[in-house]
C-alpha cells in the first residue's frame, strides 16, 4: 500500500537549490513511436503484420519473419513479473540521487520480456503485472510495472511521481480567471490539493459572473495579469515567479470570423496578441525561474500547460483567425517544450474541440463542458501526458487528420465541423 | 523695426511665466499600460489600451541607448475628440484633427465645479440650471472657450473605481443632452472635457439621443477632451488650455497633452 504523500516541510533557504539530473534520454527513431504514444498516454508496441509477432525492443524488422510491415499498436500491458532487481548504486546521475530503485523483468502475455521500473505496491515474483508506457523528467517513454489492484494513493508512489506533475500540494498559476473555463480549472486544481492557486485578472473593472466566488476560495489568491501587456507579465513573474510550480495558460481571445466576415486585422490582432505573444510573453519571464526549480523537492517545479485548440491541427474557416492564432501558439508550445526538456519541465499542449462558451453559442453539440476540460487537465498532469484532446470533436478530428489532413482539410473547407 | 523686446502680448507672457505670475498646469493622465480604456461589447471593435515595450536599455539590443515602442488607439488616455469621430460630425468640414484650424488648440476654458454632485451621485448629469448657475456667478459662457465638468473623477486612482462598472454598464457623471445642446447651440462653445472616461456619461447610451454631448458636439464641429486631471486647480474662468492633437491624417482624435495657463491673483 503507498502510503499519502504528506505535506513536505518548507525548503531551507541557506542550501543550494538541487538542480536536475535528467535521466538518459537518447532513443533511436524507431524507438521514439513509444514515447509519441505515451505522450497521449498509451502503451504500444510494434507488432508484425505477417506473423503477427509482438515485439520489444522497438527494431527496424520483425525478429521473427524479419518483415519490415511492422504497425504499432496498443497494448493491454498484461503480463508477469518475474524478478525483482533494486539498485543501491548507479553511475547514472539522475537514479543515484533517487537510490534505492526497484526494477524488475516482466514477460507480457502478448510474448515480448522487457525490464521495467517498479511500483512500489508490485509485491515478490512471480505475480501478475500490468506494463504503462510513461513518459520520464527526460520527456521519453519508459515502462512502469503497475499493481494489478491498486489501491487510494498509489498516485502518490515515489518512483511513479518522477514521472507525473501531480498538482497535489503544489503551487499553481491559472492565466485567466474570468472565463468558465478558467473557473473551472481553478476549482479543480483546489479539488486536487493545489496549495495555492494563483488566478490572473485582466481589467479589473469588468465584472464577470462566477469571478467572486472563485475569489473566496482559500487556497487561491487573484493577481493582476494582462497578457497583452509585458510589464503586467514582468511584474507578476517577479512577485511570484520563482514560486510557481506549474503554469497553466488558459488565457485566449476567441472571436468566430474568418478572412471576409470581418473588415480589418484589429480583432485578428487581438487573438494573435493573446493567444500566441501571449504565450511568449509568460514563456519569457516565468521559464527561466520554472527551469531552474525542477528539482527543488518533492514538489517542485514541474509543468506548463498550454490550452490550444483541436483547430491548431488543421484551419477551421469559420473561426478562421483564431484558428490561425492557435497553429502559431501550437508552433511556440514546440519550441517550449524543447527549451523546458533540458530542465525536466513537462510542457503538456490540451487541444479541445469548440468549448461551451458564449464564442461557440452557435455550434451544435458535441462541445466540451469547461468542468470535462478542467479534468482533462488534471488527469494529464497526474498522468504525465503530453498531448491531451478532450471532447468528441478533439478526437474524431485528430483521428481524421492523422489519417489524411489534405482530406480533412477539404472536409472542413466544405463547412463540416 | 518695432523693438518688441518689452512691449509686445507674447514677450509680457513670457515674462509672467517666468515670474510665476502666470503657471502652468498640466491636466494630462500619465500613459501607462494600466489605465483603464474605454470598453465597448466584446463583439464590436475595441480601442487598443496603451501598451509599451522595451526596443533597447543599454544593453545587447542597443548598447549605448534607452527606447521603447508603443501602441494605443486615437481614444486612448487623456484624449481629444474631432467631430470625425461622431457620425453627426462625419461631413463636416475640417473635421478631423490634421485639418482643424490650429489656433482652435489655444483656447479659454470655463470650468463648472460639479465635484459634490457626482460625489453624491456616480450617474450625475450637468444640467442647463448649473451652467446658468455658473454663469450668475461667473458671468456668460463666451463664445469659442471650453467648458469644462469638473467632477474631481480623476482623483479616482484604483482602475476599478475610476471605470466603476456594474452589471448595468458604467456609471459615471457627464452632461445632460439639454445642457450638451445649450452650450453648443446657446453658447457656441468649442468643445466639452469631462474627467471620466468619455465626455458622454458612464450610462449616455440610454440618453435621448444616445450620448448626446457627442451627438451636438461633433455635430456642430466642436471638440472634446476627456480623462482630464487637476482640474481643481484651475479657476473657474481665466485659464487658456493648450491642447493640439497629434496630427494623424484623417485621424478622429489622439492621446495629447492639456497644459492650462492660469493667471495668479496677485
Amino acid at each position: 500500500m503507498t502510503m499519502p504523500l504528506m505535506r513536505p516541510k518548507r525548503k531551507n533557504p541557506v542550501l543550494r537549490t538541487r538542480q536536475m539530473n535528467l535521466p538518459p534520454g537518447a532513443r533511436g527513431r524507431v524507438a521514439l513511436n513509444l514515447t509519441a504514444a505515451a505522450a497521449e498516454g498509451r502503451f504500444e508496441l510494434q507488432v508484425c503484420q505477417d506473423c503477427a509477432a509482438v515485439q520489444y525492443p522497438p527494431r527496424e524488422a520483425c525478429h521473427r519473419c524479419l518483415s519490415a510491415r511492422l504497425q504499432w499498436r496498443a497494448q493491454s500491458g498484461e503480463g508477469t513479473l518475474l524478478g525483482i532487481t533494486t539498485l543501491h548504486h548507479s553511475n547514472d546521475p539522475f537514479f543515484r540521487e533517487r537510490l534505492p530503485w526497484r526494477l524488475g523483468l516482466v514477460q507480457l502475455d502478448a510474448g515480448p520480456s522487457l525490464i521495467v521500473h517498479l511500483h512500489g505496491e508490485v509485491g515478490d515474483a512471480p505475480t501478475p503485472v500490468r506494463v504503462g508506457a510513461r513518459l520520464d523528467r527526460a520527456g521519453q517513454a519508459v515502462l512502469i510495472g503497475f499493481p494489478k489492484q491498486g489501491t487510494e494513493h498509489m498516485a502518490d508512489d515515489k518512483m511513479l511521481r518522477e514521472m507525473s506533475c501531480d498538482p497535489k500540494f503544489r503551487k499553481v498559476l491559472v492565466t485567466d480567471g474570468k472565463t468558465a473555463v478558467g473557473q473551472a480549472i481553478v476549482q479543480a486544481l483546489v479539488k486536487a490539493g493545489a496549495d495555492i492557486v494563483w488566478v490572473g485578472h485582466a481589467e479589473p473593472w469588468k465584472k464577470l459572473p462566477g469571478f467572486d466566488d472563485l475569489a473566496r476560495l482559500p487556497q487561491v489568491t487573484m493577481v493582476p495579469l494582462d497578457l497583452s501587456n509585458a510589464r503586467s507579465v514582468t511584474e507578476l513573474a517577479g512577485e511570484i515567479g520563482g514560486k510557481v510550480d506549474i503554469v497553466i495558460n488558459n488565457a485566449e481571445v476567441h472571436r468566430a470570423h474568418g478572412i471576409a466576415s470581418r473588415r480589418g486585422t484589429d480583432v485578428a490582432k487581438a487573438e494573435m496578441d493573446i493567444n500566441y505573444f501571449g504565450l511568449l510573453r509568460l514563456a519569457q519571464e516565468f521559464g527561466p525561474a520554472l527551469k531552474g526549480r525542477s528539482a527543488d523537492g518533492e514538489i517542485g517545479a514541474t509543468a506548463w500547460v498550454n490550452l490550444l485548440s483541436v483547430y491548431a491541427l488543421s484551419n477551421y474557416p469559420s473561426h478562421g483567425t483564431f484558428s490561425a492564432s492557435k497553429a502559431a501558439a501550437h508552433s511556440l508550445a514546440q519550441c517550449l517544450r524543447a527549451e523546458m526538456r533540458p530542465a525536466g519541465i513537462r510542457v503538456v499542449n490540451v487541444f479541445p474541440g469548440p468549448i461551451d462558451d458564449e464564442w461557440n453559442q452557435n455550434l451544435p453539440p458535441p462541445k466540451v463542458a469547461p468542468a470535462t476540460l478542467a479534468s482533462a487537465i488534471v488527469k494529464a498532469l497526474r498522468d504525465g501526458i503530453e498531448d491531451v484532446y478532450p471532447g468528441d470533436v478533439a478526437q474524431e478530428w485528430l483521428e481524421r487528420w492523422r489519417e489524411n489532413p489534405k482530406v480533412l482539410e477539404r472536409e472542413l473547407a466544405a463547412g463540416g465541423g | 523695426m518695432q523693438d518688441t523686446r518689452t512691449s509686445s502680448v507674447l514677450s509680457s507672457l513670457v515674462a509672467a511665466m517666468l515670474s510665476g505670475r502666470i503657471r502652468v498646469i498640466d491636466l494630462t493622465q500619465t500613459l501607462t499600460p494600466e489605465f483603464p480604456q474605454i470598453a465597448l461589447p466584446p463583439e464590436m471593435g475595441q480601442c487598443w489600451p496603451f501598451r509599451i515595450e522595451e526596443v533597447s536599455a543599454y544593453d545587447e539590443r542597443g548598447p549605448g541607448w534607452y527606447w521603447n515602442n508603443f501602441s494605443c488607439g486615437e481614444h486612448t488616455g487623456t484624449h481629444f475628440d474631432a467631430p470625425i469621430h461622431w457620425i453627426s460630425g462625419r461631413d463636416l468640414p475640417n473635421n478631423a484633427v490634421d485639418t482643424i484650424p490650429a489656433k482652435h488648440f489655444v483656447a479659454p476654458a470655463c470650468v463648472i465645479d460639479c465635484a459634490a454632485q457626482s460625489t453624491a451621485n456616480p450617474d450625475y448629469l450637468l444640467t442647463v440650471a448649473d451652467i446658468e448657475a455658473f454663469e450668475a456667478q461667473h458671468g456668460r459662457i463666451p463664445a469659442g472657450a471650453w467648458v469644462l465638468m469638473r467632477t474631481d473623477w480623476s482623483k479616482r486612482q484604483d482602475p476599478e473605481a475610476y471605470q466603476n462598472f456594474d452589471e448595468t454598464g458604467q456609471h459615471t457623471p457627464g452632461p445632460s443632452a439639454e445642457a450638451a445642446q445649450f452650450l453648443v447651440e446657446q453658447r457656441g462653445v468649442l468643445g466639452f472635457g469631462s474627467e471620466a472616461i468619455g465626455t458622454d456619461a458612464g450610462q449616455g447610451y440610454h440618453l435621448r439621443p444616445p450620448y448626446p454631448c457627442h451627438y451636438y458636439m461633433h455635430g456642430a464641429g466642436r471638440y472634446g477632451l476627456q480623462c482630464l486631471c487637476n482640474l481643481d486647480q484651475l479657476p473657474p474662468t481665466g485659464a487658456v488650455l493648450i491642447c493640439p492633437p497629434l496630427k494623424i491624417q484623417k485621424g478622429s482624435g489622439s492621446p495629447l497633452r492639456v497644459l492650462a495657463l492660469v493667471e495668479s491673483a496677485a
